[in-house]
């Protein structure tokens, strides 16, 4: 036993002496290459900063080269300056904001009704057994239904006003979140349910008082995936018929061939997006601190 | 000395398979008696009739000679597996079955401190479950489970999950709750020496169907050391219930391959 680690150790000595010959650098990157590969385990933090930076820098990097030589047509690729020039004219017009505003108010109706509905009733799916069996068949075949396509039947049933894109928002999300949310309750402990019941709780207490603060974190967690989709349906709504908002200023710069408008809506709706991912973490981190 | 907590001919069947056939156990005002039996012999669902969590096929269970229907607060139970409110400090944990008796709050936070001094958990009033050791997730469930002053604590392998080490210290622990409060206890476990260590008397059940194959009176006072454990009556005991053990052991590992 002792024999063969000694044996290990000269043989992996082996070469570690000759790379200390060589000069430092190779031996730096090929240690960073090592531990780019372990599985699970955290790199330095020179590594990842480092990493992290070039993510970011590389495509923008290409970005400013191949539209800045003129690689590629300025119409299909548009300089950083000029998105940023179409920028400031959005920006001063005061046309972003109002966007912004009928993008973010539709997401907000359309996800404040989906979180309405889905937060009980996925509660209730998790919680009895009856009500999983009511609802459960239904929603699964529901949800594989492509909310895209119910648009022509929406403006059928409810006109090209609001209604018919806050409806498509609810459609295209309430599904998911409504078994995620079942998901999040389902996985309360049955023996904590049970030591409830003998510390007294009543049926509406443990779901009060147990189920419903135990399934928080998941919950939150169901919504901050799904408010991701319900974002993306608001852009595929506005690009049917609307006067306002992100989808319908892209469309509409789209007809003028306004490329660097389409850029600049398009890092806007990346970043709300950030927003409003990183908010829903912030949420959870304050209402659910045990559970991070 | 009056039967506190009775079970009367209880049987239990899960559609064809009769887990529980006809157990009777009395438990008096005061006693520390323990269920041991091989896996499989039904002593949790022994419990979880006695808290009221399951209902019995036939049969009764009886509180100061009345029967219970349903879970409540008079008969306490602690799983083996933790199960605080992760999200609730220890002191929280504590109180929350006084919360739901709608005490005042002064009350409740006299109570609590009683019972966390007793636990000797005052020092960790204020952390979050995840924070403690196994050892003392068990002393909050204990806690949590007297405060709301049960009739009964009903102790389900409490201490099956924790280390060797920790598991005796808290026998010792559970030993000194028992003699300040004069709680009634009914503990089940699997650990024969356990059972002797702890109580002064063991019912012995058998597997598939559990059933009561004999009771034991422990021969040691209730004001008990760790000493008793190498009391040689101690050793005959602990052997005596292995051996009647050991037949249903042996199936229970025969059935499981079966299974697998």
């Amino acid at each position: 036993m002792t024999a063969v680690t000694a044996a290990e150790m000269t043989a992996t000595a082996g070469p570690a002496d000759g790379a200390a010959v060589r000069p430092a650098r190779p031996a730096l990157a090929r240690r960073a290459w090592r531990s780019f590969w372990t599985l699970r385990d955290p790199i330095s933090g020179r590594l990842r900063w480092t990493l992290m930076v070039l993510s970011a820098a590389t495509p923008l990097a290409a970005w400013v080269i191949l539209s800045g030589t003129g690689a590629v047509d300025s119409l299909f690729l548009p300089t950083p300056v000029s998105v940023g020039r179409a920028g400031g004219e959005l920006i001063s017009s005061g046309a972003l904001l109002g966007d912004v505003t009928a993008t973010m108010t539709r997401v907000g109706i359309g996800f404040g009704l989906v979180v309405l509905i889905s937060v009980p009733l996925g509660l209730a799916i998790g919680s009895f057994a009856s009500v999983r069996a009511l609802f459960e068949p239904m929603i699964g075949l529901l949800r594989y239904m492509p909310a895209p396509a119910f648009i022509p039947l929406l403006i059928i049933w409810l006109g090209l006003g609001e209604s018919s894109k806050i409806a498509l928002l609810v459609i295209g999300t309430v599904f998911f979140n409504t078994l995620m949310s079942a998901d999040a309750a389902r996985a309360v402990p049955r023996e904590l349910i049970d030591a409830s019941y003998t510390l007294g709780a009543s049926r509406w207490k443990v779901m009060r008082k147990v189920v419903l603060p135990h399934s928080l974190p998941g919950l939150i967690d169901a919504m901050r995936v799904n408010i991701a989709a319900t974002f993306n349906l608001v852009v595929v709504a506005e690009l049917i018929a609307a006067q306002e908002g992100l989808g319908y200023r892209i469309t509409r710069a789209q007809r003028f061939l306004q490329t660097d408008q389409i850029f600049f809506v398009l890092i806007v709706i990346g970043l709300i997006g950030l927003a409003i991912d990183l908010s829903f973490r912030g949420t959870r981190n304050l209402v659910a601190p045990w559970a991070r | 000395m009056t039967a506190k907590l009775e079970m009367v001919g209880l049987v239990k069947e899960y559609g064809d398979l009769r887990v529980l056939d006809g157990v009777d156990v009395c438990v008096a005002s005061g006693e520390l008696v323990s269920l041991v039996g091989a896996s499989g012999c039904g002593k949790s669902t022994l419990l979880a009739v006695a808290a009221g969590l399951v209902p019995a096929t036939s049969g009764a269970v009886l509180l100061d000679g009345h029967p219970v229907a349903g879970p409540g607060p008079d008969r306490g139970l602690v799983f083996q597996s933790y199960t605080l409110y992760p999200w609730r400090t220890v002191r929280e944990n504590v109180a929350f079955g006084l919360e739901l008796q709608k005490l005042g709050k002064p009350e409740i936070r006299a109570r609590v401190d009683r019972y966390l001094e007793v636990m000797g958990l005052t020092a960790f009033a204020d952390a979050l479950p995840r924070a403690l050791s196994g050892g003392m997730k068990q002393r909050v469930a204990i806690a949590r489970a007297l405060a709301t002053g049960p009739e009964v604590l009903l102790l389900d392998e409490p201490f099956g999950a924790l280390d060797s080490q920790t598991r005796s210290l808290m026998q010792e622990f559970l030993l000194d709750v028992w003699r300040e409060t004069g709680t009634t206890i009914l503990f089940v476990t699997h650990d024969v020496e356990e059972a002797v260590f702890l109580s002064e008397r063991i019912y012995v059940l058998s597997s598939h169907p559990g059933r009561v194959v004999e009771e034991i009176q422990v021969p040691f006072e209730r004001h008990r050391t760790r000493e008793v454990l190498t009391d040689p009556r101690c050793h005959e005991l602990v052997a005596h219930v292995r051996d009647r053990l050991h037949v249903w052991a042996a199936q229970a590992v025969v059935a499981t391959d079966e299974v697998a």
